[in-house]
């Protein structure tokens, strides 16, 4: 078998394992967004949207768990993304040459593995525990915990992406480095910032762990400081109930944040797709 | 060689140090006001680290460090405690790859000037017109000031580039292989503008390209190694060198 017969084979080879190995991961994928679709298309309807979560046997939607995790996501969005910007932005531009830095680079990426149900027992213990009850605060500063780790590391990375010499050319100018960091290279990985905000949002939308020991549920509308019902608490309480209403219910919930999710990654997708724009 | 009373840089005994590594060794040079010195030598011989202390582009990385002075107005600009910013404003730069900022081409050009003035609408209007027509790039972008620097050709990018540098009124501008990522046609487009521009700047530009030395520069210095092989007018420099290795590495035995 001469170099050249060999190689060919060798890349025939490779190349049909790659495709087994995605055609295995596909697999699972369209199966699982299968079961998803047909079991939850039968629940989508107006009222999913309008009415409150009912008592078993009677009609109703996922308005307030929809609202309530808009809420709470919320909350937890603008809590969590000037922290992350900004100490992504530190460890990026300034933080070259202290210890302070790779330590807070180190602890992030503890928070970042952390399992979320710790994330959701901590809150607990500071803030539940403390003022005696459940709320959507509570909620959201859980999932704000979850939103740092992701925009730091993504401000970071993205900032890091950003050529070096396009810092030098502003430091050229007389720059002073607050200047060139907030509207040269920021500005450079804006579109990366965003991509990481927007997968810290489809991370927390699907999260059910920190919210059980903060936001807990509820059955009706309610404000930021009572328990406040979510789509995901929601979903598991429904899904492992015996009523049949409440698990179309709960497939419907499921469909929605499995909607919601694909339509952010399909949106950071596009915008990283485009770095050169602004 | 140089009146010393119009040197516009007076670099003396300079020495510089990568870490341990001893890159330029005990450099003396005037570069003259209101001409373009040209350095020139094979790669790694130290031309561009000497053109990064005149702005102390250096002082970004650590273990970086000069010994040794630079006279510009009358001041050690390689003296602790410079107003680095000041001195970047007063020493402008261009480098080798074009860099524009993610802005609009008008923000480009404007982004330096409102660090150290602060003009009305109007006279910044005049500004960036100004510097671009100095860039010879106004004809090309007047219509489309406000769009993104990014979309500009290499060439023009580049030229975006020098006018920015240009916009804040440098007395020196460095010019750090400033066409070696572009094709002949900008790169005669910006060696006509290095022409133009010594009428109102002092220019030192770092080439790879003798040719380009010969024709952009009134002063050439062939640097090897970290050392100042040899440095007068390029004529001269290039005609009848007084060095053999200059003269090897000029007609290309070496290098």
């Amino acid at each position: 078998m001469n170099l050249y017969t060999r190689r060919r084979l060798i890349n025939y080879i490779s190349l049909g394992i790659s495709l087994f190995a995605m055609c295995f991961g596909l697999f699972w994928l369209f199966w699982i967004l299968h079961t998803l679709f047909s079991n939850g298309l039968p629940g989508i309807n107006m009222a999913l949207f309008t009415q409150t979560t009912p008592a078993p046997g009677s009609a109703g939607g996922l308005a307030n768990a929809i609202l309530g995790s808009l809420q709470m996501s919320l909350v937890g969005v603008l809590i969590g993304t000037p922290i992350g910007i900004m100490a992504g932005t530190y460890l990026a531009e300034f933080g070259d040459r202290g210890w302070l830095a790779p330590a807070t680079r180190f602890i992030n990426d503890i928070l970042l593995a952390a399992p979320s149900i710790v994330i959701g027992l901590f809150v607990f213990q500071i803030y539940v525990a403390q003022v005696e009850h459940f709320s959507g605060w509570a909620g959201g500063i859980a999932l704000s915990l979850l939103v740092i780790p992701v925009v730091l590391r993504t401000t970071e990375n993205m900032l890091r992406l950003v050529p070096s010499a396009m810092r030098e050319a502003a430091y050229a100018l007389g720059a002073p480095q607050w200047k060139m960091v907030l509207f040269v290279t920021l500005r450079a990985a804006k579109a990366g910032v965003a991509t990481g905000i927007l997968l810290a949002v489809a991370r927390i939308l699907g999260e059910t762990a920190p919210l059980l020991f903060t936001a807990l549920n509820n059955q009706f509308f309610s404000n930021m400081n009572q328990p406040m019902a979510n789509l995901p608490v929601v979903i598991f309480q429904f899904a492992m109930s015996p009523y049949e209403d409440w698990h179309t219910l709960a497939w419907a919930g499921a469909l929605l944040i499995g909607l919601f999710v694909l339509g952010l990654n399909v949106i950071a997708r596009v915008m990283l797709r485009e770095p050169k724009q602004h | 060689m140089s009146k010393p009373n119009n040197a516009k840089l007076a670099v003396k005994n300079l020495n510089f140090y990568y870490g341990n590594f001893h890159a330029l060794k005990n450099i003396n040079l005037d570069i003259l006001e209101g001409k373009v010195t040209a350095f020139i030598g094979p790669s790694g011989c130290g031309k561009s680290t000497l053109l990064r202390t005149f702005n102390r582009m250096y002082d970004l990385y650590p273990k970086l460090r000069a010994e040794g002075e630079i006279i510009l107005n009358g001041d050690n600009i390689l003296r602790s405690g410079i107003d680095l910013n000041m001195l970047r404003a007063k020493v402008g730069m261009v480098f080798q790859k074009p860099t524009p900022f993610p802005m609009s081409i008008y923000d480009n050009v404007a982004f330096g000037v409102k660090l150290y003035e602060s003009l009305s609408k109007a006279e910044m209007d005049d500004r960036v017109e100004w510097a671009l027509s100095k860039a010879a790039l106004w004809n090309e972008v007047k219509d489309k000031l406000k769009q993104s620097g990014l979309g500009l050709s290499g060439g023009q990018q580049q030229r975006l580039c020098i006018a920015r540098a240009v916009a804040v009124k440098p007395e020196v501008l460095l010019l750090d292989e400033p066409t070696s990522a572009l094709d002949p046609i900008s790169t005669a487009s910006v060696e006509e503008l290095v022409h133009e521009l010594k009428k109102d700047y002092t220019i030192a530009i770092v080439t790879h390209n003798m040719q380009q030395a010969a024709r952009v520069s009134d002063y050439t210095a062939y640097m090897y190694l970290g050392e100042m092989v040899e440095m007068g007018p390029t004529d001269t420099i290039f005609t009848a060198p007084s060095k053999k290795a200059t003269e090897d590495y000029i007609t290309g035995k070496f290098g």
